[in-house]
């Protein structure tokens, strides 16, 4: 039968595949996201999984889910709720109850679905639907059954057999979406190469009798299809998250400057994934050294920079508690060093696996001290890239810390990207000593305008000095507890961090030109605030959009923009962090706040009505 | 230019020295700066680290490259400079509350990890900078400020800290013990890997006499065992003393009494991967014979700086490859 004819064309899509922790439902929503990339489909992910490892089967704890919108057209978030819900079993089905709006199809594994497995999703009655008060469309398909069958001629035990149970669900997903599988199935040859072929072949039959069951059993119902993008510029693509595009672009930043690029981390979710893979590129000469601790993450970066490595230290949250005494002695030094903390839910050991953007006052301020440090914050997957290389930029040249702050949404999440060529990107350069010592040097001897101090790094002949946490001398660079010294050094330091605002991009403002509001954010809330505002722009509800990746200093142009509004609304994943910033810096702005502190990304359609709702107050 | 010939005053800074007067450190620096103007490494190939404590404002006073740094964290940032840039002759300077209270977690970790650093741990089994406290090597019942009626815990004794971190080098000397210092201090530094050089210090305001066994010529004349490699240890006065073996232990005897000869005298080797008999010598501590100074172990092994950099060496070899051919590995598509 030609099922041609029953092809639809949509602008975009949001699917979800969920299940539990040992299902592979990561590794089914990476294939989908990965293939319509490739496809030509613009594509966000969001990987929400939980911080344990393998919780008890069939329990609430133990879902871990991957949702991925993709589009024909520029998507900016993974989406508020999906189309399509893959639930693997109750418990999948339970957790995502938030994601599902009364048009979303669900597919299940009938099989997932018996009196046990019910009860172990703490489900009360038999009807899970009836019980969740959901009435959409259910598409139940036995998949477990049939994953088994699938394989019976293969010489797999059926513990091993049922490993391929998301391939089932993907060859279906791929049949529904008209998506060829023949890229899935070399992505699939690709990742299990190191593995048995019997793993392989497994996989691809499997996948291959999903898509062929629901060609064969519901060959008459509607199927989609998203074209592909055709905006896109000429030139190389991949999908990346923001923890492998923050690793890139610390490795250009290093090639750029002309050093080796050190880690001195020990290993925290959401952030280890740097670590893997810097891991890897020991061909580029990178040095990556899994410490005792925290602290000696941070403290051997530091010595690694006073021996002149691009020294980097990654954490989240907890870590960035432990690190802060040796940033302080960064900053106390005046020794370049980007420490990057993968935000999470906090306090303390808080949701782990979980997005917010809750570390910001404690990047600006948590340290002993008047302690200025630059703060800089990634606004999507791929922005992680260019952030980690302007971290590194100004740390080098400036001769100062820089916590460069991402999140779990866009160090897991991923997006579209061209590969970048490194012509494009600005030079590096650090202010090294070179040639013989001059009459009266001093590492403390700054540049009058920077106030940035020389970078003499041992080898160098003649240039032996000694650093330290104590107060120095303005001069010299010795020891001194004079008062008036100690001031002026205090003052210093702070305006050595501001001149950096006249070194790095203005802020930018978006969307309407007459518009009176202005939305305010930062960081990995970008998209869902552009998305807002487009939304709000049909509506006739008129915004302007200004989104801060450069925290500490502010850009330069940072008064003159918010002064610029008769409203502002600062929108943050905290309880209002950038916003007592912003007003305790810029006294006088009328400011309202919209806040969501669960862990979650932020929900368009919330942030759309809130808005409107704040622009309809008098005010 | 290097210099071949160095003195020990090329490596004196412009700083005055601030300790108090009858110091050890006084005499520590002086043997280090000996040892440095011996070992012939340029001061700009040279970096020393501290922590925080008296002994810790050391690097202000050497002219090489230094850092003062935090309480306890000169083994981490010193593994970092010396894993930056394995070219460097990396010193650490702790004293006994900086290398094993607060950072004992880095002190061990970096003697596990077989850093190539030369670790001084002066331990004076006190707590000076902050007026007095007990430290993790005071004596089980000391009295000071913080503990009034005398410490109820036991204290740690750094060698077997080091021989429990699976340590291949532990040397001792005293502070006032100048040539024996400068020797040891040599030896550490020519050592490939983390040298800890135990060094026995007064403090003369708060702990005054905490080494009184070997603090004076008469008292080493007795209490010292100067260990020579391949050589019988022998020690008194009149080396009349030696250490013999005695079933699972060893133990001092008077050689020519009880049938003692001068061949059951054990012989000395510090290279001997073996740690058993060179633990049980550190452990000799005045009370149960003499007290062992000298290097009391070094053994070769592969340095972490070393192992580090060739996996880097070995990773490069065949056609250099570019961030961006590292990209391209990636699953990638092209729009045309």
């Amino acid at each position: 039968m030609d099922t041609a004819n029953n092809i639809l064309n949509i602008d975009n899509l949001v699917i979800c595949f969920a299940g539990d922790s040992g299902d592979g439902m990561q590794l089914a929503g990476n294939l989908f996201s990965n293939a319509s990339a490739i496809m030509g489909n613009d594509i966000a992910t969001f990987p929400d999984y939980p911080s344990e490892i393998r919780a008890p089967q069939g329990t609430l704890g133990g879902v871990s889910g991957f949702q991925v919108h993709l589009g024909s057209s520029k998507v900016y978030t993974s989406g508020d709720s999906c189309d399509v819900l893959v639930a693997m079993n109750p418990a999948a089905l339970k957790v995502n109850t938030g994601r599902i709006n009364s048009r979303t199809v669900i597919i299940i594994d009938n099989d997932s679905f018996t009196a046990r497995d019910l009860a172990k999703a703490q489900f009360k009655t038999e009807n899970a639907f009836e019980e969740l008060n959901l009435k959409n469309q259910v598409v139940e398909i036995p998949i477990t059954s049939m994953c088994v069958e699938s394989l019976k001629a293969l010489d797999l035990d059926q513990k091993s057999a049922l490993r391929s149970k998301n391939m089932m669900a993907l060859g279906l997903v791929c049949w529904l979406f008209n998506k060829p599988l023949e890229i899935i199935e070399q992505l699939i040859s690709r990742k299990f190469k190191n593995k048995s072929e019997l793993i392989i072949e497994s996989n691809i039959k499997v996948l291959r009798d999903g898509y062929n069951f629901g060609y064969n059993t519901h060959a008459s119902i509607t199927r989609y299809s998203i074209e592909p993008l055709t905006t896109l510029e000429k030139g190389v693509y991949m999908d990346i998250n923001g923890n492998k595009a923050t690793s890139y672009g610390l490795v250009a930043a290093a090639q750029k400057a002309n050093l080796t690029l050190y880690l001195g981390t020990y290993p925290i979710t959401p952030a280890t994934d740097i670590l893997h893979n810097l891991a890897k590129l020991k061909n580029l000469g990178v040095i990556t050294v899994q410490c005792e601790d925290e602290i000696a993450g941070c403290a051997s970066a530091l010595g690694a920079s006073f021996a002149g490595c691009l020294a980097v230290t990654t954490t989240s949250g907890p870590g960035l508690c432990l690190k802060s005494e040796a940033i302080n002695l960064a900053i106390m030094t005046e020794l370049p060093l980007v420490v990057i903390d993968v935000q999470r839910g906090g306090p303390s050991t808080g949701l782990p696996t979980k997005s917010e953007q809750t570390d910001l006052l404690q990047a600006l301020y948590g340290r002993n001290g008047e302690s200025p440090i630059v703060v800089i914050a990634a606004s999507s997957s791929a922005n992680c890239f260019d952030a980690a290389y302007w971290a590194s930029k100004i740390a080098l040249e400036h001769m100062t810390p820089v916590i460069l702050l991402t999140d779990a949404f866009v160090a897991n999440g991923a997006s579209v990207w061209k590969l970048p060529n490194l012509e494009d990107y600005p030079n590096i350069n650090p202010p090294k000593v070179k040639g013989e010592r001059p009459e009266n040097w001093s590492p403390y001897l700054r540049d009058s305008q920077s106030l940035v101090r020389p970078w003499a790094i041992p080898g160098n002949e003649g240039y032996m000095h000694r650093v330290g946490g104590l107060e120095k001398d303005y001069v010299t660079g010795d020891i001194s507890s004079n008062p008036k010294n100690h001031e002026r050094m205090v003052a210093t330091r702070k305006a050595k961090i501001e001149h950096i605002a006249s070194c790095i991009p203005k802020l930018e403002v978006e969307g309407d030109q007459k518009a009176k509001t202005l939305l305010v954010g930062w960081g990995s809330t970008y998209g869902h605030l552009l998305e807002a505002m487009n939304l709000l722009a049909q509506e006739d509800c008129p915004l302007a959009l200004a989104h801060f990746e450069f925290i500490n200093p502010f850009p330069i142009n940072t008064e003159a923009v918010l002064r610029g509004y008769d409203k502002i609304i600062i929108v943050e994943q905290n309880s209002g962090q950038l916003a007592l910033v912003l007003n305790g810096t810029y006294k006088g702005l009328n400011t309202f706040a919209y806040n969501r502190v669960d862990g979650q990304p932020l929900n368009t359609q919330e942030l759309v009505s809130n808005i409107k709702s704040i622009m309809e107050d008098k005010r | 230019m290097n210099k071949l010939n160095y003195t020990p005053k090329d490596f004196k800074s412009n700083q005055a020295l601030r300790w108090c007067p009858g110091c050890g450190d006084y005499a520590l620096i002086n043997s280090l700066q000996k040892a440095m103007a011996e070992l012939a490494v340029p001061p700009h190939q040279t970096v020393v680290v501290s922590g925080i404590g008296c002994s810790s404002r050391l690097p202000y006073y050497i002219e090489t490259y230094g850092m003062h740094t935090i309480h306890g964290r000169a083994a981490a940032i010193a593994t970092g400079v010396k894993v930056g840039n394995p070219k460097l002759s990396v010193w650490q300077i702790s004293g006994d509350g900086d290398a094993l209270a607060i950072g004992g977690n880095h002190f061990i970790h970096a003697i596990r990890r077989n850093v190539d650093l030369n670790m001084i741990l002066l331990n004076n089994r006190v707590y000076g900078l902050t007026k007095g406290q007990y430290s993790p090597t005071s004596p089980r019942g000391y009295i000071s400020v913080s503990s009034p009626f005398g410490t109820v815990e036991d204290p740690f004794r750094p060698a077997e800290l080091v021989f429990g971190a699976r340590g291949n080098f532990f040397a001792r000397c005293v502070d006032v013990d100048s040539a024996p210092s400068v020797e040891v201090l040599c030896a550490a530094a020519q050592h490939k890997g983390a040298a800890v050089v135990e060094v026995l210090q007064n403090c003369v305001i708060f702990n005054d006499g905490s080494q009184k066994l070997v603090s004076t010529k008469e008292g080493r004349a007795n209490h010292a065992l100067y260990l020579k490699q391949g050589e019988p240890m022998r020690f008194g006065p009149n080396l009349e003393f030696g250490i013999i073996q005695d079933g699972f232990n060893i133990k001092p005897a008077k050689i020519g009494e009880n049938n003692i000869t001068p061949d059951d005298v054990l012989i000395h080797d510090a290279y001997n991967p073996d740690n058993t008999l060179q633990l049980k010598l550190a452990m000799l501590d005045g009370t149960n014979g003499p007290i062992a100074l000298g290097v009391i172990r070094a053994v070769e092994a592969p340095t972490y700086d070393a192992a580090i950099h060739q996996q880097i060496a070995d990773q490069k070899t065949g056609k250099p490859k570019s961030l961006n051919d590292i990209m391209l590995e990636n699953e990638v598509w092209e729009v045309k």
